[in-house]
């Protein structure tokens, strides 16, 4: 699947990131950007880089495990991906 | 605001855990008798999770070498490498290593945790990427983060998403790829062949962690690499001497012409005190051994047979096929610390795992056998393993549902906690 990457907005990858993030959520925490993955999701941070993985093949990007350490909520994680994929 | 307040939620996840009948962070050998009994908590108790593949750690030439070299010697150098703290026979164990694995450069370290730490950190600088598996130990994950390079992390054992992620990587930049031989946790190898086939395609360097496939694969004992073949595509190698080779200490093996330069950049290698003569000695004298004791290794693998096979027979559901490594798998939390006491109660010490020291958030009981075991000693854990297991429901008529649902509990201890515990395994 390619993605055209000029169309993507903030919105749509947080669209995104919350829809890849389904499988991950097993507590059914409702997810707005400000969801902790640590106290609201409790997941661990083998979880989150697994759900980084995922991340990264659906927009076809890196994402380095650098970031991981900033990636406390849901719309940090959408807001690296935007901040990656505009460069 | 006290320093301490941050670790608050770990131990109050600690206090939820049913300790009653002991506490897997607390052992302690109180007597140690061989390679492969001690008492514990004034039990006499088989050790089935001591990483001793070899038994060397009662070898009789490797004891004598350590005696004569403390006697003559002293009980520590008291200086790095770079200082006072090379002896002839810091030399010697190089030297040793480098015969063993036929490479031209060896540098050894004070721990294997060190080791990795030093090349993974020194090797890449910030223009740089690492790739690492998933599942990698936690001193390949500490060495990216003491390090300055990009850091990116693949599928484990996935050659093909190892292609994809290196795909996406400029390839002008340099790229090193991190890979272990046999993966301690759950005991399964690395697929070393396809992994190494994909990063030299697109012209990576590959380093590979041996620590728990020295003196266990290869025809003699090198490893997972010399057994896949690949050892000549192999840039790095690194080991420990905590497993095997029965003492304490790593190494790096490799051909690269400029590889000298690590003792003057390498940080974990400069700034720490070496190694004590006496371990020296007895890591020198069992790397000889090593290399000419296939019969350890035989023997080591038809005790691996005897456990995976009976603990297979027995209704559990292990980690990986036939290594030295049985891990079984436990359906709860609660349930697999019930099994470790009741295992410990029954006089078989293994080691118990969680998350995120394991992969896929299950909960282990981590076997580890030694060719010093006896078959009457692998019957005897079976047998507890039955019993305890048949007491737990988790094998026999009474057997519990298989997919309990991953609850809140699932993922309650944090990693500080099974940090210490993977050390015990890493």
């Amino acid at each position: 699947m390619t993605i055209n990457k000029d169309s993507l907005t903030e919105e749509t990858i947080f669209a995104e990131v919350c829809r890849l993030l389904g499988p991950f959520n097993k507590r059914g925490v409702s997810v707005t950007r400000t969801t902790n993955f640590s106290s609201d999701l409790e997941l661990d941070s083998l979880a989150v880089m697994d759900l980084l993985a995922e991340i990264e093949d659906h927009f076809d990007i890196t994402v380095p495990l650098n970031v991981l350490p900033d990636l406390e909520k849901v719309g940090d994680v959408s807001a690296a991906v935007l901040k990656i994929i505009k460069g | 605001m006290d320093l301490f307040d941050k670790f608050e939620p770990l131990l109050q996840a600690k206090a939820k855990l049913p300790f009653e009948d002991g506490d897997p962070f607390t052992v302690c050998m109180e007597k140690v008798i061989s390679q492969t009994e001690a008492i514990i908590n004034g039990r006499h108790t088989v050790l089935a999770g001591t990483n001793n593949y070899l038994g060397l750690t009662f070898d009789r030439t490797c004891i004598e070498a350590a005696h004569q070299a403390l006697d003559e010697q002293g009980t520590g150098t008291t200086g790095s490498r770079v200082l006072n703290g090379t002896y002839a026979g810091h030399r010697g164990l190089e030297e040793a290593l480098a015969e063993f694995y036929g490479t031209a450069h060896a540098m050894v370290f004070s721990t294997g945790y060190q080791a990795n730490l030093g090349m993974i950190s020194t090797l890449c600088g910030p223009k740089d990427f690492l790739l690492i598996d998933a599942d990698s130990h936690a001193s390949i994950y500490d060495g990216c983060k003491m390090g300055d390079a990009t850091v990116v992390r693949f599928r484990h054992n996935d050659a093909n998403d190892l292609d994809k992620r290196l795909r996406r990587i400029d390839a002008s930049a340099g790229r090193l790829v991190v890979l272990e031989g046999l993966y301690s946790m759950l005991g399964d190898r690395a697929p070393l062949k396809e992994l190494v086939a994909v990063a030299k395609a697109h012209g990576a360097s590959v380093l590979v962690d041996e620590a728990h496939s020295l003196g266990v694969y290869g025809a003699t004992g090198r490893g997972v690499s010399q057994e896949d073949g690949v050892e000549d595509q192999v840039d790095f190698i690194v080991g420990t001497f905590s497993k095997s080779v029965g003492t304490i200490g790593g190494f790096c093996v490799s051909n690269h012409p400029k590889f000298e330069v690590m003792r003057l950049v390498c940080r974990p290698y400069l700034f720490t005190a070496s190694l004590p003569p006496s371990v020296v000695a007895s890591a020198t004298a069992a790397v000889k051994v090593m290399g000419r004791s296939p019969e350890l290794r035989e023997q080591l693998w038809r005790n691996a047979r005897q456990l995976h096979d009976g603990l297979e027979k027995l209704g559990f559901s292990l980690g990986a096929p036939v290594s030295p490594i049985s891990a079984v798998k436990i359906s709860d939390q609660a349930t697999a610390m019930r099994f470790w006491a009741g295992l410990l109660k029954a006089g078989v010490y293994v080691n118990l795992a969680f998350p995120p020291a394991t992969p896929q958030g299950i909960y282990l009981l981590r076997c580890s056998l030694s060719a010093a075991h006896t078959p009457e000693q692998i019957a005897f854990m079976l047998e507890k393993f039955k019993e305890v297991g048949l007491a737990l429901g988790e094998i026999g008529p009474n057997r519990v549902s298989e997919t309990r649902p991953a609850g809140a509990d699932a993922r309650t201890i944090a990693s500080p906690l099974t940090a210490g515990a993977a050390a015990a395994t890493g």
